[in-house]
């Protein structure tokens, strides 16, 4: 096989562990964040696979689109996101969708990401700004999320200070994280996953 | 990221040939994480992209995996799982979130309907935990 084989490549599924023949069960956790913020970082950091990356277009203004008015004519909207995956049990297997949180991403929210299980906000709070919007939408798709601010050492903000910034739910969990790190990693997903068991406990004693 | 990928950059005719000019599955089932499994082996003469899953899901391989691996769009690699799917060569197994269908929504409401079942997040807990 040729030395200088490229990444890509590299992420053949020859070279890949496959899923055990009993996985039946295949559930989503989405990180949204912007450009550079970790995300791929830090699927990576907990996945058993190397980030696979693909895309998804939508070649007309259809159905999918909740928001038409940021959409001036037909046209092909393409996003790119990458992903890892943990294999849960041998029958559940956990993918972790890394996305972007431009506007054009969102158009294809439901037909990527309808029944996932949650989504985690990774943010910088050197650029806040950048997760309103992010925020705002999973909001909109009815998503419960949990924020985690990606430590890069220059963080002098207060939990208090960002989520007045971001004008945080009092019940969203908000943690700090090291997305290079699998333990801190893991600590997002747990908090995250902990979070929908109370909505969803709460939910079932209401019902 | 920069690597050749059908659907945007290059060859239009190579998503022609493989979902024969249709632009939409007409089976709409498939979720991105719907785990795929083959029921047989490539024949001769099979659509190469047909063969390649045929050999891919001899274990479980989820359709945003296949996607991934044959540099296609997850739309045009359900058109052809669609087919295959049609003609008995692979099974599908798709996501359970929940024991019972979603509730119906009423006008209005916030959409908590989605929430999973307590007990597969206490299934998932014990996965993250035990990582």
């Amino acid at each position: 096989m040729d030395s200088a084989i490229s990444e890509s490549v590299a992420a053949a599924p020859a070279e890949r562990k496959p899923l055990s023949s009993a996985a039946d069960n295949g559930l989503k956790i989405v990180v949204v964040g912007g450009f550079g913020v970790g995300k791929t970082t830090l699927v990576r950091s907990v996945s058993d696979i190397r980030p696979l990356n693909t895309e998804e277009t939508m070649t007309q203004a259809g159905a999918d689109i909740d928001d038409l008015s940021a959409v001036r004519s037909k046209t092909t909207t393409t996003v790119a996101f990458d992903f890892g995956r943990i294999s849960l049990n041998e029958e559940t297997v956990l993918y972790l969708f890394g996305a972007p949180g431009q506007q054009r991403f969102w158009f294809l929210w439901d037909r990527l990401f309808a029944g996932t299980l949650g989504a985690v906000v990774l943010v910088d709070t050197r650029r806040l700004d950048e997760s309103w919007y992010a925020i705002d939408r999973l909001e909109h798709h009815g998503t419960p999320f949990v924020v985690a601010r990606n430590d890069f050492g220059s963080d002098t903000y207060t939990s208090e200070q960002v989520r007045e910034a971001l004008d945080l739910d009092p019940e969203v969990p908000l943690v700090s994280c090291d997305a290079r790190s699998r333990e801190s990693a893991k600590h997002v997903l747990i908090t995250l996953v902990e979070h929908l068991h109370r909505l969803s406990s709460a939910r079932e004693l209401t019902s | 990221m920069s690597a050749a990928r059908a659907g945007r950059d290059d060859d239009p005719d190579r998503l022609y040939t493989v979902t024969g000019g249709r632009s939409r599955a007409h089976n709409d089932s498939f979720d991105l994480v719907t785990l795929i499994v083959s029921e047989c082996e490539p024949t001769p003469g099979m659509p190469s992209e047909q063969a390649r899953i045929l050999r891919m899901c001899r274990l479980p391989t989820a359709v945003v995996e296949l996607s991934a691996d044959l540099r296609l769009p997850v739309s045009i690699v359900k058109i052809v799982l669609s087919d295959l799917l049609d003609t008995g060569r692979i099974t599908a197994r798709h996501p359970r979130t929940s024991k019972a269908p979603p509730a119906p929504r009423r006008r209005g409401e916030t959409p908590a309907a989605q929430l999973p079942d307590p007990t597969i997040l206490e299934q998932v807990l014990v996965g993250l935990r035990n990582l």
